[in-house]
């Protein structure tokens, strides 16, 4: 571990105690979102296009729902026209992905759903609703989607971003653009140019848990809702939209989620569960299969990137030109533009011109996953910058080195840096062991890295002490990454007593003030800076009390190590415990609660070393070792923060050599099971070996910048770079399957 | 006052200025000040933007302050996973 701050003595902040879930998650008492069972629960079932791109011209619910037990079918007539109603596009599109109106634009659309007794007559039913369609062209990848004459999608989308704006409307959604300084001039002064391009699929979030939804509408318009997600409250906001109803009609609570990775931040079925309810006048369950998760859920873009970039003998980048276009799937939003921002943003460039495009296409509107956009653009250009330092024969870690962005560095996206820890990653990659160890036959070394903002965003947190001394921590972000924990240890180290008289929980949106969405790796900076808030709210509330028990001023009183000190030692200290005890004498139960909309956001930065073995012969590649460092800032639950730099890296290595989208030529997924769509499973890796680097946020009160994305933006790169130092051969095609490396290979031979 | 950046994809919106200087005190007024300089920026700034004040990235920013040395930098929203 390297540290660049001295430890500043926690007692609690740091540790790795027992993670609070475990023992219910082992036993199987950890309630999912497909766990809950209402009485007179009725069992829902979806109706799915079959189409990738189709005009609805009819559908017939009569048969359906004539069979017995249905008890509701609806389709995208039930819901509001929010089109017609003048709302935000960006809530049209939400509405439309939810439940097809007038077309459908992907294979696995919703195009209506049922409800019934039991889940085979739902299941029944749902095959008998007659959906008549006019098949219309698709378009699946960027190309086919901004070649001239290419189908639309969206008849008016005129594509924003370009001066002056298109006459014709496009698959093209917006276009993005950052520059700085002189391209020809920088390419000029270069002693090196190397220019690629590089493709990727579309790749699935890949979480264990599929999505599942109960919903409980009253008679007087008000729903509850059960689901799995990142963001309950999101939930609400979304659901509410579709559904044309007010937010406060709908209490949602979350369930514990089984993975999300980002793609748990957009809504699928909670509507449908909620309209169906009110339909049939009880409880509906909706939970989707794998299948269905795969057709209908996330995923993230597929991309063309281009990559042109120039360094001098010294190893400095002297000029960088990307182009860059990302699938969107069925509606606008690709992270294109978060791509276009961290796609050189670890680096100080004097030259650069990054162009990006936002393109819709026939498949599923992709959902954030992890660092949204940026570990496509990292392939792209850490595969460039490892084939510069090769031809100017500089180590790959020096040639980073040389370019690092540091403090006050103006980054490629605008603003300058404030403290970061890049250089630190670089530092400790470099020292480690694994550095230099010995490399085999057939195998190869990889280095890359990679840069995440992090985000901040609002959030509420709510702390009781109970009347033993003991303590609830109350928040509203669901916990995808050890929350629970790293909240109770703040709180714990706040309070000054045992992490294990803490109990954190997520509460409902009723229970907690508004939090936004678990995402962006924010909730230990921002919701754990409002349990700190609460916290120190509670210890002057304490100090209050004990200054009262002792009939002195306030100022005598102070709040060390979990007990209340007379400043001159002139009264037995007051424990918490003791405090507790006596509230209802000192003006009752103790409590209190804290929202913000945070600030001081501290940037990622991951650097990772990659050793490969390939089979010549089969062109099977193998793991064989690997190592992240990450600026975690603070890691307050070492445990939790090295699982989510393994859980990154690993998901990087499914992205690099095994995952991918295939879809026939009638645009239909040929791989929707985790059988042909092959994610990393234990046995296909060694053991990820994790440095943790800590160069605190100083805005946040225990340095926390935020440790969940930016772990899966190197991997793809490092693998890679790996392979090509294995065999010197350049992968630029993800994934680097066996086919395409044997193919590789026999074009060298050739 | 103030230092204003434009990224490329919003001088289409300044008349290809990449840099402005404003008298404010706060973003909203900051906002407010460019809208009368680059008719029509101030809708895309509000609805598209987030803003990095001296480094420091903010989401919602309308009433942070603004200092006559402030470095601003209007952002595409992104989003997290």
């Amino acid at each position: 571990m390297a540290i660049t701050e001295e430890n500043p003595g926690y007692k609690w902040v740091g540790t790795r105690p027992i993670r609070p879930d475990g023992l219910e998650k082992v036993t199987g008492k950890a309630q999912f979102g497909a766990d809950l069972m209402l009485p007179g629960m009725l069992f829902g079932k979806v109706v799915r296009s079959p189409h990738a791109h189709a005009r609805i011209l009819s559908i017939d619910t009569t048969a359906a729902e004539a069979m017995m037990g249905v008890k509701a079918v609806i389709t995208g007539g039930d819901f509001p026209d929010l089109a017609a109603n003048g709302a935000h596009p960006s809530e049209i599109d939400v509405a439309n992905n939810t439940i097809a109106r007038e077309k459908v634009l992907y294979e696995g659309h919703v195009v209506a759903a049922v409800a019934a007794t039991t889940r085979e007559q739902a299941e029944a039913a749902a095959e008998a609703v007659e959906v008549t369609y006019e098949i219309l062209p698709h378009v699946l990848t960027v190309d086919e989607a901004m070649a001239d004459g290419a189908p639309l999608l969206h008849e008016g989308m005129i594509t924003k971003g370009v001066d002056p704006a298109p006459e014709e409307a496009s698959n093209v959604a917006s276009k993005i653009l950052h520059e700085r300084g002189d391209l020809d001039q920088g390419f000029g002064e270069a002693d090196a140019v190397v220019e690629r391009e590089f493709t990727t699929k579309p790749v699935h979030q890949g979480y264990i848990e599929p999505h599942a939804a109960v919903a409980d509408a009253n008679s007087d318009g008000r729903a509850h809702i059960w689901c799995s997600s990142q963001g309950h409250f999101q939930m609400r906001a979304y659901s509410a939209s579709v559904l044309g109803i007010s937010p406060g009609m709908l209490k949602v609570t979350a369930a514990e989620i089984g993975g999300g990775f980002g793609g748990k931040t957009v809504i699928y079925l909670e509507p449908l569960a909620v309209r169906l309810s009110q339909r049939a006048g009880r409880p509906v369950k909706l939970v989707m299969d794998r299948d269905e998760v795969f057709r209908a859920t996330g995923p993230t873009s597929g991309t063309r990137i281009k990559v042109k970039m120039g360094v001098a003998k010294d190893g400095k980048i002297t000029a960088a030109e990307v182009w860059m276009a990302y699938e969107a799937g069925a509606y606008a939003g690709s992270p294109v533009g978060a791509a276009g921002m961290t796609a050189i943003a670890c680096y100080d460039i004097p030259n650069f011109v990054v162009e990006g495009y936002d393109v819709v296409c026939n498949k599923p509107r992709v959902a954030a996953y992890r660092a949204p956009g940026a570990p496509m653009a990292a392939f792209a250009v850490e595969s460039v910058l490892d084939e510069l330092a090769r031809d100017i024969g500089m180590d790959p870690i020096e040639i980073r080195l040389a370019n690092a962005a540091v403090e006050g560095t103006q980054a490629s996206y605008g603003p300058k840096f404030p403290r970061i820890g890049f250089v630190e990653t670089l530092e400790a990659i470099k020292d480690h062991p694994n550095y230099t160890a010995d490399l085999g036959p057939n195998q190869g070394r990889g280095i890359a890295a990679g840069f995440w903002f992090n985000a901040g965003m609002m959030s509420s947190a709510t702390v009781h002490i109970n009347e033993n001394g003991t303590a609830t921590v109350v928040t509203g972000s669901p916990d995808i990454g050890g929350s629970r924990q790293s909240m109770a240890l703040m709180a714990a180290e706040e309070l000054g007593i045992p992490y294990e008289s803490i109990k954190a929980v997520v509460a409902d949106t009723e229970t907690v003030g508004f939090n936004d969405v678990t995402g962006g790796s924010r909730v230990t900076l921002a919701t754990g800076a409002a349990v700190v808030d609460a916290c120190r709210l509670i210890i002057e509330d304490l100090r209050a009390r004990a200054a009262k028990t002792w009939d002195v001023e306030l100022d005598q009183v102070e709040w060390v190590d979990g007990q209340a000190q007379h400043a001159e030692g002139a009264q037995p200290p007051l424990s918490l415990k003791d405090l507790a005890a006596k509230s209802g004498r000192t003006g009752g139960p103790i409590s209190a609660n804290a929202s913000l909309n945070s600030r001081g956001v501290g940037a990622g930065f991951s650097t990772q070393l990659c050793d490969v073995e390939v089979d010549p012969e089969t062109g099977v590649t193998r793991v064989v070792r690997y190592l992240t460092a990450q600026d975690a800032g603070r890691a307050i639950s070492p445990d939790y923060v090295e699982g989510q730099m393994q859980g990154g890296v690993v998901q990087g290595i499914g992205w690099a050599l095994n995952e991918e989208y295939i879809h026939d030529s009638d645009g239909v997924m040929e791989n929707p099971s985790f059988l042909d769509y092959r994610i990393p499973v234990a046995s296909d890796l060694p053991m990820i070996d994790c440095a943790i680097v800590e160069v605190p946020n100083p805005a946040h009160p225990y340095g926390v910048r935020g440790v969940g994305e930016v772990g899966i933006v190197p991997p793809m790169a490092a693998v890679g770079n790996a392979i090509n130092d294995a065999l010197d051969v350049r992968m630029t095609d993800l994934p680097m399957s066996p086919v395409k490396v044997l193919e590789a290979l026999n074009e060298q031979r050739d | 006052m103030a230092q204003v950046h434009f990224s490329a994809g919003l001088r289409d919106l300044t008349g290809g200025l990449a840099q402005v200087e404003v008298e404010a005190t706060t973003v909203r007024r900051l906002v407010v000040a460019l809208e009368e300089m680059f008719p029509g920026i101030g809708e895309h700034l509000n609805e598209a933007s987030s803003v990095a004040i001296d480094g420091e990235i903010f989401t919602d920013a309308d009433y942070e302050p603004v200092s006559h040395s402030s470095e601003v930098h209007f952002l595409d929203i992104f989003q997290g996973g």
